[in-house]
């Protein structure tokens, strides 16, 4: 079996961060990984993308034109991939920061989690991409919530591991909101 | 330094030629910033001091390739690696260690364009890679990686077909393969029987006798005698190195062909192709200089159809239509490098569906 998922929004969201961590947990899980990043030349503010791929076999391509899940955490990039969601998938979208009652995407599964307001209920909106990594396990069945948990150990530096629980608080909560 | 294991790791493409290279052996890196490639200096510049080794950064990219080949010239391993703008300063130099039949590996992570052009994945350095960048008319082996792992096994592969041919060796790949990060594991560097390198510089008043490494040959014929001495040297690394990956090529009556991360992109799209029931393989050359030339004409012996795709506007594809049987057609897709202008898999399953319905 062989999963992709594209995650995008502004830098400083942890875009890049939820790609690697969703690697860890695959790698954890004994698959083959590939995450292809793409970022502005900005520190914060610019748009960040990432593209993670794990199979048991052969990942092949770390470029993917139509994702089976595409996780969104801003207008804009809702705006410019949600269209590009393969048919029969699932498009996860951050309703906090994303307004699309207006757009119509027919054969797409879109998810409303309203991930900046759950992250500020948690106690901290930085823990937004938490949030999108639980809603994006639930929704896709691709990965252990308990692999997540293992792999924010490899992810983030020893200095932050006490926010551990933290963010597998935040995890939790984006699976139920999610799962709603 | 971290040791080679069994286990996988999770690093990015450019750190895994950092890796391998410190697992060859390499000690003396010299080099100047320039993105996509920082990530290589970046590593060793952390990990070097502490195992005695050598780093610096040099004035510029010129500076650095004639540190690469000072150091050589004293026998040591030694590497330095660059992108489009700073891989033309290095050609000077490059000639040089060619001429002064040297080893050292230059590992080069393409970008767009010409000019400074952009930070984006590019293939359009092939032919400045593979036709002898510089002046003079010499080769260097070039290999081209796919993969994280291919970034690590093929970099210690560089250094011991470098050392054992006397040329320079060069990594070949863009910022696709350097910036992605995928599980790898760390293999420890491969036994292989090394020539002693009994021609480094040396020599002394009190009898040592002396070595002298230089690219001037003045002498009647010399010259002559030198290039001739190369041409057999390509002709023995044709027979003996040539590497390349074939996927599902048996039944095909479409053989895709891409290198690097083009090549990627192009495995997922043959998947696609198969699924929809059309027989369509992979050809990738592993090494570009020597090109694989006998696989693809042994290929194209029953395959007549070769789709060839790059992220330029065409230039591996001259290779592949001068080593395929006369009667096999190569088409060629690509498109130049910039933002926005990587193909998916979507649009190379595109190609292939259109051609493969051409030739039905």
């Amino acid at each position: 079996m062989r999963y992709d998922v594209f995650f995008a929004g502004y830098g400083g969201q942890g875009v890049l961060l939820a790609g690697n961590l969703l690697s860890y947990a695959a790698i954890h899980e004994g698959k083959n990984v590939s995450f292809f990043p793409a970022y502005g030349v900005e520190k914060r503010g610019g748009a960040a993308m990432c593209t993670v791929v794990f199979a048991d076999g052969d990942t092949g391509s770390p470029v993917v034109g139509n994702p089976s899940v595409s996780v969104l955490l801003n207008q804009l990039s809702f705006d410019k991939y949600a269209a590009k969601v393969k048919q029969g998938g699932i498009c996860i979208v951050n309703s906090s920061l994303i307004n699309c009652d207006e757009v119509d995407l027919p054969g797409i599964e879109v998810v409303l989690v309203p991930m900046n307001q759950i992250a500020l209920e948690m106690g901290d909106v930085r823990m937004v991409n938490m949030v999108a990594c639980g809603a994006y396990i639930e929704k896709s069945g691709a990965l252990q919530s308990k692999s997540l948990e293992a792999a924010l150990k490899k992810a983030l530096p020893e200095r932050n591991h006490k926010l551990i629980p933290a963010n597998v608080k935040a995890m939790e909560a984006g699976a139920l909101a999610a799962r709603a | 330094m971290p040791t080679a294991t069994l286990e996988k790791i999770f690093v990015k493409g450019n750190e895994a030629v950092a890796m391998a290279a410190l697992e060859a052996g390499c000690r003396c890196y010299f080099g100047y910033p320039i993105t996509p490639q920082s990530d290589i200096p970046e590593y060793l510049s952390r990990e070097l001091p502490g195992l005695g080794g050598e780093f610096i950064q040099a004035e510029s990219e010129i500076g650095a390739i004639n540190m690469l080949l000072g150091a050589s010239a004293t026998g040591a391993r030694a590497m330095t690696s660059s992108s489009g703008p700073g891989i033309s300063l290095k050609q000077e130099g490059i000639s040089y260690m060619a001429g002064s039949e040297l080893p050292g590996v230059i590992v080069d992570i393409m970008r767009a364009g010409p000019g400074l052009g952009g930070i984006d994945a590019s293939q359009a350095d092939y032919f400045q890679a593979t036709k002898g960048g510089g002046h003079g008319g010499y080769r260097i082996i070039v290999l081209a990686p796919a993969s994280v792992q291919e970034m690590y096994d093929l970099t210690m592969l560089a250094f011991d077909l470098s050392d054992i041919y006397r040329m320079p060796a060069m990594v070949l790949a863009d910022s696709v393969i350097g910036q992605m990060k995928e599980s790898v594991t760390p293999n420890p560097r491969p036994q292989v029987v090394l020539p002693s390198k009994e021609w480094v510089v040396r020599g002394r008043a009190d009898g040592e006798p002396q070595n002298v490494v230089k690219s001037l040959y003045l002498g009647d014929g010399e010259m002559e005698a030198f290039h001739w001495k190369m041409q057999s040297r390509y002709q023995e690394l044709a027979d003996k190195e040539c590497r390349w990956e074939e996927v599902c090529t048996s039944d095909a009556e479409l053989i895709v062909t891409a290198f690097g991360s083009t090549s990627r992109i192009a495995k997922t799209a043959i998947a696609m192709a198969r699924e929809a029931g059309m027989k369509v393989g992979l050809m990738r050359p592993i090494t570009l200089f020597p090109f694989p030339r006998k696989a693809y004409a042994a290929l194209s012996v029953r395959c007549k159809l070769f789709l060839d795709i790059e992220l330029s506007t065409g230039q591996m594809v001259d290779d592949v239509r001068l080593s395929v049987a006369r009667d096999a057609d190569v088409i060629f897709y690509g498109r130049p490098p910039g933002a926005g202008s990587l193909p998916t898999p979507e649009e190379l399953f595109e190609q292939i569906r259109k051609n493969y319905r051409a030739c039905a």
